[in-house]
């Protein structure tokens, strides 16, 4: 009976209260055993239903996409034949939706994007975190006001805006637009980046200021050196915006020629293409999801070990 | 109070102590600001210096009052060439595009689309039109960005005087102003704050403040599918269409669609929000409970669909729950159903539908964000509640809720806005389906897809604005309330 007491305890403090095992005043061992067998197969049949149910939409683009028929709307769950075509097609027949130049363009993009974001929340995290000047209340406030906007709003005016600059139409000119849209906003997100910074002790700078380091040299040779797993975050939060965006594109990238990929995917699914093209979408959906899933495991990796503070010991 | 004998010291110290005084101060300002930041914030002297407009205007002498009319005079005069002649590069540059740009595009706003280039004739369909028209858009949107370019003007005005009585000053107190070298030394350690925000809030007023306030423009003009170009200023008639009973016919908007919008977001938002949240921490709770095996893998499975990007996951969900989708198929085979399941034909099917598929997309955040919370809850405190005779409900409600609220507040009230938000979920899912026949806006349909249908998918630009200003508006008010009582607004350097 001790025993069985302090197991239930330790239970309690690493497990979180849900148990129905360690009720104090436990009646006789074998029926709290019961009772915890009973919890237990109750829990994991509850968890397993709830895994199937997230599964099988994953499960099931991924058998459309080695599918040989392909139009969706079949009667099997699983395909009855399976072909490696849907992918080959996709990268080989460019005559009705080219979609290997979409993917390049969305990696152009992709780049550029990562690199001016990264600089921009860089520079402006640490603003606001190190130096103090007149403007910063405001600025910060303002910047979280503006993030109450949703960038929707203003997506059409942002393309007359383009369109007076001139960078509309040429499919060149879309992709500098993207890749502007993208990025000149991003000075506005700073939060998790100064966040950050502000974990970073204040006597470091005020010791390099005495000997003799200017204020920018602080940025660059102090704070971006411990900013470091905070900017592979960051870095890769930029890469993956034009992969995932399809609201800022659809209305920016107004014909075909100027789509990115999640752009052409889902015109992949419009009424004049879906029976035609319903396997080759599964396909490409794979093909851009296994690269983002990696990097995404990378990046919570990155975000987690940042968010455990900036200098440790 | 604690600026003002700062700034009193600094006119006494001599320049020559500056540099250094600066430095120490800096670091009194900042340990000032973290015992009381928001005091401190208040005080405009914050970081401020001594070379405001008004002491400029109040002790300059001849040559920087001359600065306000010609730009630089007063930085040439105290040997700052360099400066000097940028600043009125910059005066002539702007005068010259004013006015040969300016003042037409400003005025062009007084009335949108009267220049019609072509003259007036009869069409063959015995309208009277215009030939030629004029692209009022084009005139609208150079109108707000020189408002814009007149305002940024201003600030370069502006810094343009105070640069000239600080010339003035320095050259008083050290026999000379200083030189571009240092003034450029200066842009990258006193005053780097100017140089790395330059480019960032360049960015942002040209593709985020420009375009709203252009956008918001539109609400009060008649730019909608009848009027794509040549249209004026009609006031608030786009407001009276939205809120009034009988409202527009030809856009499909009035009052009864409008509230009936407004309530699905909060009501899909606060579903969204709170559903997702305990669910989620019931399953975070569940994995994480003594008896549960393979606790890893269950959080592997439920991360997935965090890695699959979101467009492509609704896209798919979306075509299982078709008519003629996978899920119909296999129940109608298996004998469950005669006929389909109407996910997305009919209003309240639809409003579940988004509501469930939006758990499947949420609940993997939550039992990410949650699972961390939860085995930080100090063990302590649940023994003492098991000694003290506590069940399991009362540990919960007492113990395990507040703290988790406590740490996840913020985390919900952001959950919250985005929801309002959701676009992604409402417009790939269900395309705000069904639609009632003469209504612009779907049964599912929340304020955003709505104003995104009515200006990409329509183009009635003025009722798109107007139903922008609305979102603006409710989302303003909730985040004003809860973002200013948040623990990390108010204590933001807790940690440093």
């Amino acid at each position: 009976m001790t025993s069985q007491t302090s197991t239930d305890v330790r239970a309690g403090a690493a497990g979180g209260p849900t148990g129905t095992a360690w009720r104090p005043g436990a009646k006789a061992g074998g029926s709290v055993r019961r009772r915890r067998r009973l919890g237990d197969a109750a829990a994991h049949a509850f968890l397993t239903v709830l895994a199937v149910a997230w599964l099988v939409p994953i499960v099931w683009v991924l058998a459309e996409s080695f599918n040989w028929n392909t139009a969706p709307f079949t009667t099997t769950f699983f395909p009855t034949r399976y072909t490696l075509s849907n992918y080959t097609q996709l990268f080989t027949d460019t005559s009705v939706m080219n979609f290997p130049q979409m993917f390049l363009r969305t990696l152009v993009i992709a780049v550029f994007v990562c690199v001016i974001q990264l600089f921009f929340v860089l520079s402006v995290g640490f603003v606001m975190s190190r130096l103090r000047f007149r403007a910063r209340r405001p600025l910060m406030n303002t910047a979280l006001i503006l993030g109450m906007f949703p960038g929707i709003m203003a997506v059409v005016a942002i393309y007359f805006i383009l369109k007076a600059m001139g960078l509309t139409g040429s499919s060149t000119a879309t992709t500098v637009a993207l890749i502007i849209v993208y990025s000149a906003g991003s000075g506005a997100g700073f939060y998790v980046m100064k966040g950050f910074m502000d974990t970073i002790p204040a006597s470091m700078d005020e010791a390099a200021l005495l000997d003799g380091c200017t204020r920018w040299t602080v940025f660059t040779r102090i704070i971006l050196p411990i900013t470091k797993p905070m900017m592979v975050y960051q870095a890769l939060i930029g890469f993956l915006t034009p992969w995932l965006d399809f609201v800022m594109a659809k209305a920016i990238a107004r014909t075909q020629e100027n789509y990115t990929v999640s752009l052409g995917l889902w015109q992949m699914l419009q009424k004049e293409y879906i029976a035609q093209w319903y396997a080759r979408f599964a396909a490409g959906a794979v093909l851009i999801s296994i690269p983002i899933a990696v990097l995404f495991i990378v990046m919570q990796r990155f975000y987690q070990s940042s968010m455990s503070g900036s200098v440790k010991g | 109070m604690a600026p003002a004998p700062r700034t009193r010291d600094l006119t006494l110290a001599s320049a020559h102590d500056e540099v250094v005084n600066a430095m120490t101060q800096t670091a009194v300002v900042e340990r000032k600001d973290r015992r009381a930041p928001r005091k401190a914030s208040a005080q405009p002297a914050e970081g401020g210096s001594r070379f405001t407009l008004r002491a400029a205007f109040a002790q300059g002498d001849a040559f920087t009052r001359a600065s306000a009319l010609v730009l630089g005079l007063g930085n040439l005069v105290r040997r700052q060439y360099v400066k000097g002649a940028m600043f009125l590069l910059g005066e002539v540059t702007f005068l010259a595009l004013f006015l040969g740009r300016g003042l037409h595009s400003l005025a062009g706003l007084g009335d949108l689309a009267t220049v019609t280039k072509g003259g007036q004739e009869w069409d063959a369909n015995g309208n009277f039109v215009n030939v030629n028209p004029t692209n009022s858009v084009e005139v609208l949107l150079y109108g707000v960005a020189w408002i814009f370019g007149v305002a940024a003007f201003a600030v370069f005005w502006s810094a343009a005087v105070r640069s000239a009585y600080q010339a003035q000053v320095l050259a008083q107190e050290s026999g000379r102003a200083p030189s571009i070298v240092s003034d450029v030394r200066d842009l990258f350690d006193r005053r780097v704050h100017q140089t790395l925000l330059s480019l960032p809030v360049l960015g942002i007023v040209v593709f985020t403040i420009v375009p709203l306030a252009f956008m918001i423009s539109m609400a009060f003009t008649s730019f909608d599918k009848n009027h794509p170009v040549a249209f004026d200023w009609v006031g608030l008639d786009n407001f009276a269409a939205v809120f009034s009973r009988t409202g527009s016919a030809a856009i499909g908007v009035n009052l009864g669609l409008f509230l009936r919008v407004l309530g699905w977001t909060l009501v899909w938002a606060t579903l969204a929000t709170f559903l997702n949240f305990f669910l989620g921490m019931f399953v975070a709770m569940i994995i994480l409970r003594r008896g549960t095996r393979l606790k890893n893998m269950w959080r592997a499975v439920f991360s997935l669909s965090i890695a699959v990007p979101q467009f492509v996951s609704l896209l798919v969900i979306n075509q299982m729950l078709q008519d003629q989708g996978i899920v119909n198929q296999l129940l109608k085979q298996w004998g469950l159903i005669d006929s389909s399941l109407p996910f997305f034909t009919n209003a309240w099917w639809a409003r579940a539908t988004v509501v469930v598929v939006n758990l499947w997309i949420g609940i993997p955040f939550t039992i990410m964000q949650i699972t961390g919370v939860l085995q930080n809850v100090p063990g302590e405190l649940y023994e003492a509640a098991r000694l003290d005779g506590a069940g399991w409900w009362q540990i919960y409600r007492k113990i395990t809720m507040p703290y988790v609220l406590f740490v996840l507040t913020p985390y919900l009230i952001i959950t919250f806005t985005a929801n309002i938000n959701n676009f992604n979920v409402i417009y790939l899912l269900s395309n705000g389906a069904p639609t009632r026949v003469g209504e612009s806006a779907g049964q599912t349909d929340l304020l955003i897809t709505w104003l995104y249908k009515l200006t990409v998918d329509k183009g009635n630009y003025n009722v798109g604005a107007v139903i922008g200003i609305m979102t603006f508006v409710v989302l303003g008010v909730v985040a004003l309330i809860t973002y200013r009582n948040s623990g990390s607004y108010k204590n933001e350097e807790g940690f440093q």
